[in-house]
């Protein structure tokens, strides 16, 4: 499903390379972790994913379905079925959450050449969702972001992704800010999305979340490269041990 | 002291085209505006207070022409029950109007008022717009006074039942307007005040509002598509004691846009909230200049103003709160921001306090800039396209200024309008 290949990136203002060669595929139905210490690159690679101003790819490749991702506009990608939940979800003062979701949802089915779903079937999907996420009328309703607490955003964030539907979900530090109960809550609606024909790349720093959310597959990344690749037990060896026994061996 | 020469001449020159309506009992009014005038002259590009906007088509002899504006779209309120009072190139047209008749109000033509002897009206016609001439000069409200050939005189009494509608129809390339409305909002009375459409080439307004204790006017107001056109409108106002007035400018397009608002707070706890939202492209001009004076107890003021400008379009926002010796606990609040979509635009602004009372809440503020990236990404991230997640930043960004609107219908109204401005501009 996602298939990066030697994945080069820069920062577009200043001349830091940040990712060195990032090889990883996702298959459809399986869930990816990514760990690392901070700044090996784990937050570049989802921002260019997803289609983030600020960034250069300088070589490699980055496809879903065999579509050239990096060529893609962010609105696109998320047509094509690209989802960012954001570590730091972005306040937006003045637009209604529940004009947002509508507008993003309808905008993608539109890029697709789908109907727009009427107010009445968006209406009773949205509070459908949004009760098991335990987002209640008046979160919908507030501008979005604007105003909650860390853990509703977080959960503002797969609400979205569940009204979205996307092939590939991408979360970035989604525990990040979270306590055990609103972690607990958000790993269900991953859950709940989890299906043969869906792809997940959960960047962490942390073990905690790989407890509820169980990955297939679980990656270290370190200075813009993965470095090991195993299953689940790599992510109990990191937080036993921390990064530093993993890269002395690799390197 | 004698006028500079340039500005004695100017003057001359636009007082020679200018006749003096025969108008009875207003006529010591106009006569005393007159001298007013006379002594002011007409704004100069060399006055302090025209700094950001220069005067110059405001005060020549003659208007500049300007294109009719055509569209198949209807009139903005159209869809509202009120009652209609229709001015062609400011000159009240009877044909097109409603009966001036609803409960709760009294609505003649100021050149009537004189032979029905309404006392109200003859102590209220130019008194207001005197009193705004201090501390800073407004010649084109005296001009105004002077010389305005129509206008309306409403006294509430009660509660209408339904908003009173002034639209303007500008049918003339070279019409040269002034109109003079009075309204007198009895104690306890209630009113809303919507004026839309396109009202000559050249536009020169004045209203007077007078709220006695425990009133409340709304007022609600579209400057429309007629991009051509070159208006300077005034508003004064003076509030009685727990009165309430909340005013409402949407400004779309418009070459030369000047709406000054002039605020009196002068009975205790008075409430008076004036915010506008203007969206302007390319050769756009629009200046909001507002004077709040508190001059009683506990009252609130707030200016809330909005502007989105692209293409090389200026705003101008002079913001005033002046709090009297002994307006204590006063709440002042002052927001000016634009939303500036390219480099080439401007934004200049220049908000003031001057405070003469210890116990007092005043604030102020004004921004530029443009939109925010992380949000604009954001939302492009969700699928919405970039000209869409634009726009809807945009909606946002006037948000707080709409929603100074309190009539929900009326705000949906404006923000549709918003809308469409926004999907012909992108």
């Amino acid at each position: 499903m996602l298939e990066i290949k030697n994945l080069h990136v820069k920062l577009e203002e200043e001349e830091k390379q940040i990712l060195k060669g990032v090889d990883l595929t996702v298959e459809a139905g399986k869930v990816h972790a990514i760990m690392g210490p901070n700044g090996s690159g784990k937050s570049t690679l989802s921002y260019v994913l997803s289609g983030r101003d600020g960034y250069e790819v300088t070589d490699g490749s980055a496809t879903l379905d065999g579509e050239d991702l990096l060529e893609m506009e962010p609105e696109e990608r998320a047509a094509a079925g690209v989802f960012l939940a954001f570590q730091y979800p972005v306040e937006i003062p003045g637009v209604g959450n529940m004009t947002f979701l509508r507008t993003a949802v309808n905008a993608q089915r539109k890029a697709r050449g789908e109907d727009e779903l009427s107010a009445a079937d968006f209406l009773k999907e949205v509070r459908a969702k949004a009760k098991s996420l335990k987002i209640d009328a008046d979160m919908l309703k507030r501008p979005v972001n604007v105003g909650f607490s860390g853990g509703e955003k977080k959960r503002n964030e797969i609400l979205q992704m569940a009204m979205l539907e996307p092939k590939m979900c991408i979360l970035d530090e989604t525990d990040s800010g979270l306590d055990v109960d609103a972690m607990k809550l958000v790993a269900e609606g991953v859950n709940a999305l989890r299906d043969e024909g869906r792809g997940f790349l959960v960047i962490t720093h942390y073990q905690r979340l790989l407890d509820h959310i169980k990955p297939d597959v679980v990656h270290i990344m370190a200075d813009g490269k993965i470095v090991k690749t195993g299953g689940p037990d790599l992510a109990l060896e990191v937080e036993n041990n921390g990064y530093a026994d993993i890269l002395a061996e690799v390197n | 002291m004698a006028l500079p020469e340039v500005k004695q001449t100017a003057t001359e020159a636009r007082l020679a085209n200018l006749v003096m309506p025969d108008a009875g009992c207003t006529r010591a009014a106009r006569e005393d505006a007159l001298a007013r005038v006379l002594e002011m002259g007409l704004p100069g590009r060399r006055d302090e207070y025209w700094k950001y906007t220069r005067p110059d088509t405001l005060v020549s002899a003659e208007a500049p022409t300007a294109a009719l504006f055509h569209s198949d779209e209807a009139m903005l309120f159209s869809e509202f029950d009120r009652l209609k009072i229709v001015f062609v190139d400011g000159v009240f047209s009877p044909e097109e109007s409603d009966d001036l008749e609803l409960e709760g109000v009294t609505i003649d033509r100021i050149e009537d008022i004189c032979c029905k002897d309404i006392h109200w009206a003859k102590e209220l016609y130019g008194v207001l717009e005197a009193r705004g001439q201090t501390p800073v000069q407004r010649p084109l409200a005296a001009l105004n006074t002077a010389f305005a050939a129509d206008g309306i005189a409403i006294h509430v009494t009660g509660k209408p039942s339904k908003p009173i509608s002034f639209i303007y129809r500008h049918a003339s390339e070279t019409s040269d307007a002034m109109l003079h409305h009075i309204i007198r909002v009895e104690s306890g009375a209630e009113v809303t005040i919507l004026e839309n459409g396109p009202a000559a080439s050249r536009f020169n307004k004045c209203m007077e509002i007078d709220i006695a204790d425990e009133g409340v006017l709304h007022h609600v107001r579209a400057q429309g598509r007629d991009h051509e056109r070159r208006a300077a409108t005034h508003m004064f106002t003076r509030l009685g004691k727990e009165s309430v007035y909340k005013s409402f400018t949407l400004t779309v397009n418009g070459v030369l846009t000047r709406n000054e608002q002039v605020i009196e707070l002068t009975g205790d706890d008075a409430v008076a909230h004036v915010a506008g939202a203007c969206v302007g492209d390319g050769d756009f001009h629009h200046d909001d200049t507002v004077f709040v004076t508190h001059d009683a107890v506990n009252c609130e003021s707030r200016q809330v103003f909005k502007k989105v400008l692209r293409n090389g379009a200026t705003g101008v926002f002079q913001g005033k709160i002046l709090v009297k010796e002994g307006a204590q606990k006063t709440d002042g609040y002052q927001i000016s921001q634009s939303l500036l979509l390219d480099d080439d635009s401007q934004f200049l602004a220049k908000p003031e306090l001057e405070i003469y009372a210890d116990d007092v809440a005043c604030s102020h503020g004004s921004t530029s800039g443009a939109i925010d990236e992380t949000a604009l990404f954001y939302l492009r991230s969700r699928g919405v396209p970039t000209k869409d997640a634009t726009n809807m930043l945009t909606l946002a960004f006037l948000a707080e200024a709409v929603d100074e609107i309190e009539d929900e219908a009326l705000a949906e109204a404006i923000v549709s309008r918003l809308e469409g401005w926004l999907s012909r501009h992108s």
